[in-house]
């Protein structure tokens, strides 16, 4: 093969990427537009507020909303501190040493652990050895415990990026370290804190594998924590994998994606305001 | 103040994690898990009898007929679900047939093939007879589309159509009537089973040993493939869960099932 | 005395810090709790019933009949293989691709527009990019090479887009990460971007992207949903690219709301293997990324 001059394989090789890129860039955006222009049309305002009959086949989705938004609000209320905490004392109360290296590796161990691991879990804890049941209960706390890596590390990538000299100030007018901590470094890393917290609702709404093992499939309205519930996720992939009704599965799915789309671009937009503050 | 803030929160997740409102759970709520094929039915049931008895709840589950049954044991469901016969120590329950149902045996709707005799649906879910032109059909590899072990459908097409010769291990596997109706759908040359009362017009059910699946053949015995629909729970239902139990046996509760497609009991 | 007063609140003060210290610390091991509480429950339920049957059986029993009592797991452990290897196919080239345009080939302008695009594909959800394979994929694959579409192929795919996230924002931080001077010195010697890319950065940045692969591969193995919608799920050792075929996580997920008694065991204990595999992965992810970090 005779061997190409190195500005060819340059233009070459610059074509190749930028295509592959394209491509991907390309499904993403065929991705999006494929479920918004089945899904939209579906939506409406009873859509939205109406609850699933007849299996999901007909009305609407609103008590999968609902079960939702309470699952990822029970998982958040329960990894925030935890994951918030952690950070903290990662950042602020050690430096090192074998006890942060086991944090550190427990934390990206477990960001790796499949969520259908995490699901068999908090089956066989939450819902058969503790009775919580297939519940909102038992699929947040399995959903805290998934969440907790994400909020760890985006919260101490937060605090770490307070500068140093705030501590200082704050050390040398006589605070003690956790009134430094809550009043000087804890608001001022909000921001970056509150982005993790966005982006790990995020990854809430997407989660299958974990939810419908914890929290069930009823399709009934949730009336407290200990009610099974569907969530759109779970209604969705029930919908189209068992074709009980495609164009509201379109629908769900249009909804979870708008859902997704907003809260990455609120994160985005969080972000950004946050490193404009730090550079 | 931050510690007012602290205990505050504290607070919240203390008031979200003990909330008080278990104690009269079961007064008014009603939970049955099981078989993925009668919960469409169970639904439809927990629909009209909610409607009727405003403030009261029935709760349905699918995850198949043997958790179904384990859920009741373990008190996790007053009433569990099952598309099979009980087996071994789960004779201890009490069961009650509350339908029966037609198990079809299905086909893409522009498959030239009409019927089989058993023995060969057989030989196709046993991986011996791989191609359909065998019957009739174009000279094209089956794709044969069975439900997963535990399935209570598998369990009775085991019992009723493949005896003691196992399924073979290439047959794909879904987990619910609804998927291998779905993969039947888009797979011309395709075969599944599923529930009688699930056949639709994007699928066909074959003629068996020269039946065809419908009521009146299987009444008269003709259509071998049925099966019953129970109802499990420790000891005779009480409280709500008889209340449901009488609801779906009355004549209302069964003109429901012949609605949808399923044999009533009587 | 106002003194006093002073110091007694600042020590009062200092002793709510121990407190604090404390209790951060306890809050601080929730993670490493968690992994521990989830690895015991998954072991204790899914260990006993591998060696009650013989741990050969089990992992090399290419027969899959819970009902029967028969539990091999070997074509599902061969399946997860397969399916991982055909999505790294897929995603290695265009996840690095992708890394070397946003760090190397593309104006900040650009980077601006792709960046967020690509973290998107993160957040969608994974029962989603299963539908569309179902929906897009299958009926190609099985009006144009035959078969059940179901397949090898269509899980290769599939999961090989998914992971490209992982791969690229790992790979990008570890190609941002080296330092200016080589590339500065590289482009002063006369060499081209693209040459570069493959004789500085490539080797610079090489563990960095080794671990964004085996990061990658980890999301590979796990995934269940998509897996479950688009693979087939026959429990038998795929002969070719377009044959259905079953990954321990499917396996896992289509059975373990129905199974009971040893049949859940077997469920769990197919969980103590991807488990071990994933553990595995993770370690060799975490050393390799170390070591990167203690190189100067």
């Amino acid at each position: 093969m005779k061997r190409l001059g190195p500005r060819v394989e340059q233009k070459v090789a610059q074509a190749g990427l930028w295509t592959m890129t394209l491509v991907t860039v390309g499904v993403l955006l065929f991705i999006i537009f494929f479920i918004l222009r089945r899904g939209l049309p579906v939506l409406s305002l009873e859509f939205l507020t109406a609850n699933p009959a007849d299996m999901g086949k007909s009305g609407g989705i609103f008590s999968t909303i609902v079960g939702t938004v309470a699952l990822s609000f029970m998982a958040i209320l329960i990894a925030a501190p935890l994951g918030v905490g952690t950070a903290i004392y990662l950042t602020e109360y050690t430096w090192g040493g074998p006890l942060t290296r086991v944090i550190r590796f427990g934390a990206e161990c477990l960001a790796g652990i499949p969520s259908i691991i995490f699901g068999l879990f908090g089956f066989i804890l939450f819902v058969t050895k503790l009775k919580f049941g297939w519940s909102i209960l038992s699929g947040g706390l399995t959903m805290a415990f998934m969440l907790l890596p994400t909020i760890i590390r985006t919260s101490e990538e937060a605090i770490k990026s307070v500068p140093p000299a705030y501590r200082t100030v704050s050390f040398s007018l006589g605070s003690t370290k956790w009134q430094t901590v809550t009043r000087v470094v804890l608001p001022s890393a909000l921001p970056g804190i509150v982005t993790g917290i966005v982006l790990s609702v995020g990854r809430s709404i997407g989660e299958t594998a974990a939810t419908i093992f914890t929290a069930g499939s009823a399709l009934r309205m949730p009336t407290s924590i200990f009610s099974s519930t569907r969530t759109m996720s779970v209604h969705f992939y029930i919908l189209a994998r068992e074709g009980i009704s495609m164009s509201n599965a379109y629908g769900t799915a249009a909804v979870l994606i708008i859902a997704i789309l907003g809260i990455n671009i609120l994160t985005y937009y969080l972000m950004n305001r946050f490193i404009k503050k730090y550079s | 103040m931050t510690r007012l803030r602290f205990a505050r929160i504290l607070l919240a997740i203390g008031v979200a994690f003990f909330p008080a409102c278990r104690g009269d759970r079961s007064q008014t709520d009603l939970t049955l898990a099981g078989s993925t094929s009668i919960q469409p039915f169970a639904d439809k049931w927990a629909e009209v009898f909610m409607e009727k008895h405003p403030g009261l709840g029935v709760n349905v589950q699918g995850g198949g007929s043997s958790a179904g049954i384990q859920a009741c044991k373990s008190g996790a469901c007053q009433i569990g679900m099952s598309s099979r016969e009980l087996k071994g120590d789960e004779k201890d329950l009490t069961e009650i047939v509350i339908a029966r149902d037609g198990l079809a045996v299905i086909v893409h709707p522009s498959n030239p093939v009409r019927g089989a005799k058993l023995a060969e649906v057989k030989q196709i879910f046993s991986g011996d007879l791989r191609r359909w032109n065998y019957l009739g059909g174009p000279d094209r590899l089956i794709t044969v589309v069975t439900r997963e072990e535990g399935s209570g459908t598998r369990g009775a097409f085991q019992e009723l159509v493949m005896g003691k010769t196992r399924i073979f291990r290439g047959a794909i596997t879904e987990d619910s009537n609804g998927t291998v109706r779905e993969i039947v759908a888009h797979d011309p040359y395709s075969i599944g089973f599923i529930s009688l009362g699930l056949v639709n017009e994007q699928v066909r059910s074959l003629d068996l040993d020269g039946a065809v699946a419908n009521e009146e053949n299987i009444l008269n015995g003709r259509y071998k493939l049925v099966r019953p629909f129970l109802f499990v729970s420790m000891g005779e239902p009480a409280g709500l869960a008889k209340e449901f139990v009488d609801f779906v046996l009355s004549a209302e509760g069964q003109a429901l099932v012949k609605k949808e497609g399923l044999l009533p009991i009587k | 005395m106002a003194m006093k007063t002073k110091k007694r609140g600042k020590n009062r003060l200092e002793r709510n810090d121990r407190l604090v210290r404390l209790a951060l610390l306890v809050v601080a091991f929730s993670a490493v709790s968690v992994l521990l509480v989830i690895t015991i429950f998954i072991v204790q339920q899914g260990t006993p019933i591998m060696f009650k049957y013989g741990l050969k059986s089990f992992l090399a029993g290419g027969n899959w009949y819970p009902s029967e009592k028969v539990f091999g797991l070997w074509p599902m452990i061969v399946g997860s293989l397969f399916v991982t290897a055909g999505a790294l196919v897929i995603g290695i080239p265009f996840g690095l691709a992708c890394a070397v345009v946003l760090t190397e080939f593309s104006s900040k302008k650009v980077r601006r527009v792709i960046k967020p695009v690509i973290e998107l594909l993160a957040g969608i959800p994974s029962v989603v990019y299963g539908f569309m394979g179902v929906i897009i994929l299958v009926p190609f694959i099985r009006q144009t090479f035959g078969g059940p579409g179901l397949s090898v192929l269509a899980a290769s795919i599939v999961l090989g887009i998914m992971i490209l996230p992982t791969i690229i924002s790992i790979s990008v931080d570890s190609l941002q990460a080296v330092p200016p001077s080589y590339r500065e010195g590289s482009i002063a010697l006369g060499a081209t971007r693209w040459q570069t890319v493959k004789m500085v950065l490539f080797p610079a940045a090489r563990s960095g992207i080794i671990a964004s692969i085996i990061l990658g591969m980890g999301r590979a193995i796990g995934e269940t949903m998509a897996t479950i919608m688009i693979a087939g799920n026959a429990a038998e050792i795929p002969r070719s690219l377009l044959a259905p075929v079953r990954t321990l996580t499917s396996n896992i997920a289509l059975e373990m709301s129905y199974a009971t008694g040893e049949h859940r065991e077997a469920l769990f204990a197919t969980g103590v293997i991807l488990f071990v595999i994933i553990m595995v992965l993770n370690t060799i992810a975490n050393a390799t990324s170390s070591r990167r970090r203690r190189q100067p």
